[in-house]
């Protein structure tokens, strides 16, 4: 399945793109998440890797399913305050 | 009271949010723009964020602090966009009956903003080079 990951800040400078699509095996964890985002966008590789990732706008765990239907992002160590 | 802004805060606002006449204290944190960081010298802070989670963040972090210190109220404001030195990036008010828990409140939710809210905060130097902030774990 496709599926849409929003991008910020340095992952979104590594693309140039607020946005990726990515090809997921169904069902897919976070983990999977990970590794074929790592693997279909180099770029991302290292960004992924400090990541977390969050589903539905609430942080994700790495055996979080990725659901079909609710919002993926990318979100690199943050840095707000 | 949250607020996740392009515009600039104003700290006087931010703690008008919060009175109460059960309140003994009021406890305001405002952070800003600071002009130097590690000897480099900043021109102007670039602060994005995932706007809608963190909003749902920082309102989390407002329940949080009012159930674990029993709170009057509590507002947390924080702006995004580009802010040059000595302007207001954050601004936190909380109320209560006394002082210690107010400090406390305040203390907790300027450390827990910084560490789980969807906000990057990107440098943008004076020579030119521009870095995306990792805070110290």
């Amino acid at each position: 399945m496709k599926r849409t990951v929003l991008l910020f800040a340095e992952a979104r400078q590594a693309t140039g793109a607020d946005r990726v699509e990515v090809d997921l095996p169904e069902p897919a964890d976070v983990a999977t998440l990970r590794r074929e985002l790592s693997r279909q966008y180099p770029s991302l590789a290292s960004a992924v890797e400090r990541a977390m990732f969050a589903i539905d706008a609430a942080y994700a765990t790495n055996a979080t399913v990725v659901p079909p239907d609710q919002e993926v992002a990318l979100i690199p160590p943050v840095s707000g305050g | 009271m949250i607020s996740l802004t392009p515009d600039p805060i104003d700290p006087n606002h931010v703690a008008a949010a919060v009175h109460a006449s059960e309140a003994g204290a009021v406890v305001t944190f405002v952070g800003t723009v600071r002009g130097t960081t590690g000897g480099r010298e900043t021109v102007a802070l670039e602060y994005e964020a995932y706007d809608e989670m963190a909003r749902t963040e920082l309102e989390r972090l407002r329940c949080a602090a009012i159930e674990r210190w029993s709170l009057i109220d509590c507002a947390l404001a924080h702006r995004t966009g580009r802010l040059f030195v000595g302007e207001v990036s954050v601004a936190i008010a909380v109320s209560a009956a006394h002082r210690r828990a107010a400090f406390e409140a305040a203390a907790w939710l300027i450390d827990a903003i910084k560490q789980s809210v969807p906000i990057w905060k990107c440098e943008h130097y004076a020579d030119g080079t521009t870095e995306w902030v990792h805070h110290a774990t």
